[in-house]
């Protein structure tokens, strides 16, 4: 039987249920954690690290840490700030991000975390300017492992929604892919109304669905009309 | 063996992009070549390949920070014949033109104002210091206010019509992905009346030089050329589309109504070892003598007439300098460019007043197709975008000539009759003789890297060598 459990986030009172995860009780009383690998409805993977907050002092992912009663979690300090910022500004030099001329311009969490984190141009790291694949074999799916962060959203989807296996990691290391399970896209079971290949799954443009391009208007996209971090269910 | 002397000017000042321009001088001074070398290489030919097809007119458009607007909706009618969409919805249609139109009202404006006038105003041979948009700012206050207001409203009908004032997304393969709200239409009418009054007073001021200056404009970097635009079926002018004419010297035509689908059928490019941008031709008179003008003054002299009323009349008036036939006076170009601002503003207001705009069938498709071409009357002439798209929607093939790419040998021409008019046999080159050179280039409004570039600051270097190589001389702003 669950019960009660009374913690802090950055010294503001929080009652969550027990079992729930610092995000899950955070989310639930409408306190912003940024995120990138986690999303609702798949079991969290803790990977992407952008979640981490201070735990009576200690980092942990706030994805996969669980709630205890007293514990203080540091959210928006500087210092986790910094943190997440020098997280974001990686992911943005070890893969080929092109904002201006990206479907997911607007709808993208990475650029919308990028924003939020005041990240508005390269300022520490060289780019790495990796050479990746670009799948288009598929009639409606298109991958473009330029833009992947590696954030396995899809991989999760394709099994425990879909209950395909689509995507999996390839690759170690600085090397480690996203790849599929056949000679191409068009050569696995993926069909266009997977949850794995639906808009929202894929934080960033590395999942596309064919030809649907730049339909949406700017000023109407997801985080021109909500910033992320500004409403609840936003990533 | 006589001597000779190169004169560069690197870069040219007030123009898009990175040039110069050499003049080779023998030992008596007098001008044996004039070259405009245009040095940037870009390569976005090249590395869209492998992209998807609906991403293109977005990445296209970074060719340029003053008319992105012109490569996006070039690239989108291409993409419109990838997917089959023949005919858009009006709707999507007059939200591309209504784009189009402040897209060129502001880039002429730019042109006119910023670049051009200081030249006109103060005088080509003036001093440097003032001659330029800072000059107009202290000097005609009024003026440099109405330039700036005239510009914001064609950047905001951009923002409402694409997203952004510099590369937006509106128009996308087989329509557009907005329509125009009551608010922003009633926006725009708030200021329409103004903004026509405006337009009325920049064509008085570039009327009134051309004909105050009449001597000067018929000799200044004059010379006879065939002209090319699109033109609508009826021969009236049309910016956004239309089929290609294209007339010769004496106003006779050469081919006329062409699907622009053909355009390789009957043009070419030829590329000379000196310079990145291509020589486009007329396929039917060779590379020698198939050479043409494209933009404001060849618009106006291979169409018929302009179906607003105002800019209508300006035309039936700019002809009547010439007596109908075409003019070939490389400053006539201003002029030229300042009735078409009227004519923008004209339409402007007609599609603000029609409901189409507020229209919600914004997208149609249709069969598809592998190879797109769109063509559309730039701010500077014609700009064609050519692209293969295989059977995975990724582009395979990809060729653009840009307005300024059609106006290279004209520019080259325009060069070496100044420098020969004005530089030959004198024995002291001056600044001001110079900038002359430059005016003849500017006249073109050429973007020479269809990019952005900061207002008057590129240094101005020229440097003269001898036949070894030697610098013998060297003239500069911050030398």
């Amino acid at each position: 039987m669950s019960k009660t459990v009374v913690f802090k986030i950055d010294g503001v009172e929080i009652r969550g249920t027990s079992g729930q995860t610092i995000m899950e009780a955070a989310d639930k009383a409408g306190i912003y954690i940024p995120r990138l690998c986690d999303v609702e409805g798949l079991d969290p993977q803790g990977s992407c690290r952008v979640c981490t907050v201070k735990v009576n002092g200690r980092t942990a992912a706030s994805c996969t840490q669980p709630i205890a009663d007293g514990i203080e979690v540091e959210n928006e300090t500087m210092e986790i700030r910094n943190f997440r910022r020098d997280l974001v500004r990686m992911l943005f030099h070890e893969g080929n991000h092109l904002c201006p001329c990206c479907e997911a311009s607007g709808r993208c969490e990475l650029q919308a975390l990028a924003y939020r984190l005041g990240i508005l141009q390269p300022d520490k790291y060289p780019y790495l300017q990796p050479v990746r694949p670009v799948d288009a074999s598929h009639p409606d799916i298109m991958l473009d492992t330029n833009r992947c962060i590696r954030c396995g959203r899809c991989i999760r989807a394709s099994r425990q929604l879909d209950h395909k296996n689509v995507f999996g990691y390839i690759g170690r290391g600085i090397n480690k892919q996203v790849g599929v399970d056949g000679k191409d896209l068009a050569h696995t079971d993926v069909h266009i109304d997977d949850k794995a290949v639906a808009l929202g799954t894929c934080p960033v443009g590395c999942i596309i669905q064919k030809r649907r391009g730049f339909f949406d208007a700017i000023g109407q996209r997801k985080f021109d009309l909500h910033p992320i971090g500004t409403k609840e269910k936003d990533s | 063996m006589s001597k000779t002397r190169v004169i560069e000017i690197d870069p040219i000042t007030r123009v898009e992009g990175h040039g110069k321009v050499t003049i080779h001088l023998d030992d008596q001074n007098n001008v044996r070549e004039a070259r405009l070398h245009v040095v940037e290489f870009r390569g976005f030919e090249r590395f869209i390949h492998g992209r998807p097809f609906w991403e293109i007119p977005v990445i296209v458009q970074r060719l340029c920070g003053i008319c992105p607007v012109s490569h996006h909706l070039a690239a989108s009618k291409a993409m419109d014949l990838i997917v089959g969409a023949k005919q858009l919805t009006p709707t999507a249609e007059k939200m591309r033109r209504l784009m189009h139109y402040g897209q060129i009202m502001q880039s002429h404006v730019l042109h006119f104002f910023h670049l051009a006038s200081p030249d006109l105003l103060f005088g080509f041979g003036s001093e440097r210091e003032s001659r330029n948009v800072f000059g107009i700012i202290e000097k005609m206050p009024d003026l440099a206010v109405q330039a700036v207001m005239m510009r914001k409203f064609g950047q905001e009908i951009i923002r409402a019509t694409a997203g952004k004032k510099i590369h937006g997304t509106g128009a996308i393969p087989g329509g557009v992905n907005k329509n125009l709200s009551l608010e922003e239409r009633d926006f725009f009418l708030r200021d329409i009346d103004q903004m026509k009054k405006w337009a009325r007073g920049a064509l008085d001021i570039a009327k009134k030089y051309s004909i105050d200056n009449i001597k000067a404009v018929e000799s200044f970097a004059t010379f006879n050329s065939s002209h090319l635009s699109l033109v609508r079926d009826d021969g009236a002018l049309d910016l956004y589309h239309g089929n290609l004419r294209a007339i010769d010297a004496g106003g006779n035509i050469i081919f006329d109504q062409v699907d622009y689908r053909r355009f390789n059928d009957y043009l070419m490019e030829e590329v000379r070892p000196w310079s990145y941008m291509k020589f486009p031709f007329i396929k039917a008179r060779g590379h020698i003598d198939g050479w043409y003008r494209v933009g404001p003054l060849s618009r106006l002299n291979t169409c018929g007439f302009i179906d607003t009323p105002e800019a209508g009349k300006a035309l039936l008036e700019f002809k009547a300098l010439t007596h109908g036939a075409p003019n070939h006076m490389t400053l006539a170009y201003h002029w030229a460019r300042m009735i078409e601002v009227l004519h923008c503003v004209e339409n402007i207001e007609k599609l603000l007043n029609d409901p189409d705009l507020q229209g919600t069938d914004l997208v149609v498709r249709g069969q598809r197709a592998e190879d797109g071409i769109g063509l559309i009357e730039a701010p500077r002439g014609t700009l064609f975008h050519h692209y293969k798209v295989d059977e995975n929607d990724l582009v395979t093939f990809c060729n653009l000539i840009v307005s300024t790419t059609n106006n290279n040998e004209a520019m080259n021409r325009a060069v070496r009759k100044v420098a020969q008019d004005h530089i030959s046999g004198k024995p002291k080159i001056t600044e001001g003789m110079l900038n002359h050179v430059e005016v003849a280039v500017r006249a073109y409004d050429p973007c020479l890297s269809c990019a952005t570039h900061a207002l008057g600051k590129m240094p101005l270097v020229i440097e003269m060598y001898d036949v070894e190589g030697s610098l013998v001389d060297r003239k500069g702003q911050h030398v």
